[in-house]
């Protein structure tokens, strides 16, 4: 009978947005930042991101298909996310193999040993990320001259990393200064850094672009930017020897690559806008002690980390207010 | 800034086909079925029986205790039996099957067009006049409407709201109603307003339907205490608790009745009956059925008498289109799928939706990526993911902690979810079980 009506329960119409238009919209907010990279760091950006993206596809479809023997769900543009969102977090110079095993962690451990996309606790990239910090400390810190280094450099520093390197051994802020870039240059992009934090202005254009297709809301970036910015401020204010200004915490070491793509990953961060205002705020205040106190210059990728594994928890206690509640 | 209900909505594609479409009036059918439960509360008893004739407004089946009404006969004929079949929810009702001869009304109901304003009756008189003719909620949730005139004790009315907000996209007949019968409406408010002893009423209408707004604002300065409210265009505004919220700000308690924040809702087909009934004497026995849908060669707003299959109106539209995959009785959101053509338009019947084939399936729905959409888009603060999850584990405890039970069942959170889950699916179970937890418990 072909006839047949279709009976099922209401509603009876969607609204035609899928997991997938959102993974690859994702995706397109990280293209401007990810050709910047290019022009900065030469073709090599475009390599370690092509390699990290294959890996991450791949990995999901073997581990998925063989180990886990389900259909594979590579289709839903998650892995995609996943691949370029590491690359961005690594040295555009790193080997391929190195880029290889940190997706095998980012989609393995990161991912689908919680049982894969929506309910892995920590955001798989960063998983990727910090697994090859503790593994390869020195490839993944070994920052590729850009095109504006001096041109018989080698490695150049980032910003963070001259900072932490000339307060711990006690010289005052005034003399580090003329080592570091200017501020127009922080916005820009012209200074070493990982693949693709280096451009500020590239990175709040994708977010803004996110936040107008309603990918993300603002509470995540902006609660992080407000307290890191808040605190840096005042320690700056108290002693401006000792502390820099805190628009080198702002503008440099991953600070918007984090706020604005990598807290924000859906899965891993709090459902309410008070959960996730929590959330941000607990990542400013752990990354600037990470910066202020801490052993690494950066920190931003260990706050995530561990606030990913408190959001359980918010989302346990904080509540939407229920309408005609007390 | 339009006013609107504070928390979540959507705002679906609106698709009004028919809202240029003027009411048009269906000649009574060949046969009708009319089920003696066409309302929320106890089903009417039948008072006929096979082989009796009856009349156009003639009481076929009663009241049988304070929360039901009366069913009237829409039209005239022979009795062919009481008997069962299946209604809207797929579920055999016990009803009245006629079949039509000519059209006989009784002689009671004055059938002219004639406006007439003045009433001089009492409020309990009027409460008791609407629960004679047989008059519900016409919004689709069909509570009968002087039962919510007689508020619990210790409890008082202030205001009394008028729901044209008609959220549903597709649907057009309250907004046609508005158009053609809006001084009826007004008289109909004010019989309202009386019989609730309230000074003040409150028509709302969403923005997408400015002509009503201009015309009902303007009919309604000569009526003492009605005003129109033009309110933003957000789903469900139509349901009793948003437009509360959307008109007055006041919120009606977890688990409460909008009475206890001192409001009454109406539906404006609800006051057209409310005018009919008593100033016209005229059971409610016809209501006025939008039928449409994409492929529907003529959409229209039929007047259709209670009891008429689906598939006669479907006819009156222009025929079943070839590549119709799903019927729906009520707009897309909260209407419900029938399976068979036979189903009659009851008085809860807002209108007729056919689906294309194409958009009748589901899509397959895939894990949750807690993106939050859901819970940002319930209009009640509810966490509909985590309600879903709840169910799938039979973790009832906890859902009736995170008040499964306020769920309006509107729809919003599966319209929203990207990755297609079935959420109001098993909420919808989760509430059945949790309801009856609470149930045994109060044993
Ligand atoms: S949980 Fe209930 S009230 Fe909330 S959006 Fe879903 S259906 Fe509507
Ligand atoms: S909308 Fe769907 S995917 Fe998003 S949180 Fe709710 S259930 Fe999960």
């Amino acid at each position: 009978m072909s006839n047949l009506l279709t009976v099922s329960p209401s509603p009876h119409v969607h609204s035609d947005d899928s997991t997938r238009k959102i993974m690859y919209r994702v995706v397109y907010a990280m293209i401007p930042a990810l050709l910047w990279s290019v022009f900065i760091f030469g073709i090599d950006a475009l390599r370690v991101t092509l390699i990290a993206v294959a890996a991450c596809i791949a990995f999901e479809y073997l581990i998925q298909k063989y180990l886990m023997k389900i259909n594979p769900s590579v289709t839903d543009g998650s892995a995609l996310v996943t691949g370029i969102l590491l690359a961005f977090n690594v040295p555009a110079g790193i080997p391929w193999w190195i880029i290889v095993i940190g997706s095998l962690a980012a989609i393995g451990i990161g991912k689908l040993s919680f049982g894969g996309l929506g309910s892995n606790i920590f955001n798989p990239a960063l998983v990727g990320r910090v697994f090859l910090l503790i593994s390869f400390p020195v490839q993944m810190t070994s920052w590729p001259v850009t095109r504006q280094s001096d041109v018989d450099a080698v490695t150049s520093a980032t910003p963070l990393g001259i900072i932490k390197e000339g307060l711990t051994n006690g010289t005052p802020v005034s003399q580090l200064l003329p080592d570091l870039p200017a501020t127009s240059d922080m916005l820009l992009g012209n200074m070493g850094g990982s693949l693709g934090e280096i451009s500020v202005l590239l990175l709040i254009v994708g977010g803004l672009y996110m936040l107008f297709k309603k990918v993300i809301t603002w509470h995540i970036p902006v609660s992080i930017i407000v307290s890191v910015g808040i605190i840096a401020a005042i320690f700056w204010g108290a002693a401006p020897q000792n502390y820099v200004n805190p628009v080198y915490h702002l503008l440099t070491g991953g600070l918007m690559l984090g706020a604005i793509f990598m807290a924000t990953d859906m899965v891993s961060s709090p459902m309410t806008p008070k959960g996730q205002i929590i959330y941000g705020v607990g990542i400013g205040v752990i990354t600037i002690s990470i910066r202020l106190f801490g052993a690494y210059p950066e920190g931003i990728s260990f706050a995530i980390l561990i606030m990913n594994a408190f959001t359980p928890l918010i989302n346990t206690y904080v509540k939407p207010k229920r309408f005609g509640g007390k | 800034m339009l006013k609107t209900f504070k928390k979540g909505g959507v705002h679906p594609p609106e698709n009004k086909l028919s809202s240029g479409k003027p009411i048009e009036v269906l000649p009574p059918p060949a046969s009708v079925f009319i089920p003696v439960a066409q309302h929320i509360g106890a089903p009417a008893t039948p008072v006929v029986s096979r082989g009796d004739t009856v009349k156009v407004g003639q009481i076929i089946a009663k009241s049988s205790s304070f929360v039901s009404t009366n069913i009237h006969s829409s039209v005239s004929g022979k009795v062919k039996k009481v008997d069962f079949q299946a209604d809207s929810s797929g579920y055999p009702k016990q009803g009245v099957f006629i079949d039509v001869a000519g059209d006989e009304w009784i002689d009671e109901i004055d059938r002219s067009d004639e406006l007439k304003k003045e009433f001089e009756l009492s409020g309990e008189e009027i409460v008791r006049k609407i629960q004679d003719a047989g008059i519900v909620g016409l919004g689709g949730a069909t509570f009968p409407t002087h039962v919510k005139l007689v508020p619990p004790k210790g409890m008082k009315a202030d205001v009394l709201l008028i729901n044209g907000v008609e959220c549903e996209p597709y649907l057009t007949s309250d907004h046609r109603l508005m158009l053609e019968k809006t001084e009826e409406i007004l008289v109909g408010t004010q019989l309202l307003m009386k019989a609730l002893n309230v000074e003040k009423a409150v028509i709302g209408i969403e923005n997408n339907k400015p002509d009503a707004i201009q015309l009902l604002t303007e009919k309604s300065k000569t009526y003492q205490g009605i005003s129109v409210v033009a309110l933003k265009v957000k789903y469900p505004q139509g349901g009793e608790k948003q437009l509360i919220n959307a008109v007055t700000g006041r919120e009606v308690p977890s688990g409460g009745l909008p009475i206890a924040v001192g409001a009454v809702v109406s539906n404006v087909g609800t006051a057209f009956a409310v005018y009919e009934g008593i100033q016209k004497n005229k059971p409610l026995f016809e209501r006025v059925v939008t039928i449409t849908g994409k492929a529907v060669s003529s959409p229209s707003n039929l007047l259709v008498r209670v009891g008429t299959p689906t598939s006669v109106l479907i006819e009156a539209a222009g025929g079943l289109p070839e590549n119709s995959g799903k019927v729906i009785s009520g707009g897309p959101m909260m209407g419900r799928a029938i399976a068979s053509l036979d189903v009659p338009v009851t008085k809860g019947t807002s209108g007729i939706l056919l689906m294309e084939k194409e958009q009748s399936k589901r899509k397959e729905y895939i894990a949750c990526i807690r993106c939050s959409r859901c819970v940002s888009v319930c209009p009640i603060g509810l966490e509909p993911y985590l309600l879903m999850t709840l169910s799938e584990k039979q973790i009832f405890d906890q859902s009736e902690d995170a008040k499964i039970m306020d769920c309006i069942e509107c729809g919003s959170c599966s319209y929203t979810c990207p990755s297609n889950r079935p959420l109001l699916d098993y909420i919808r179970f989760g509430k059945g079980k949790v309801g009856q937890i609470i149930r045994s418990r109060k044993k």
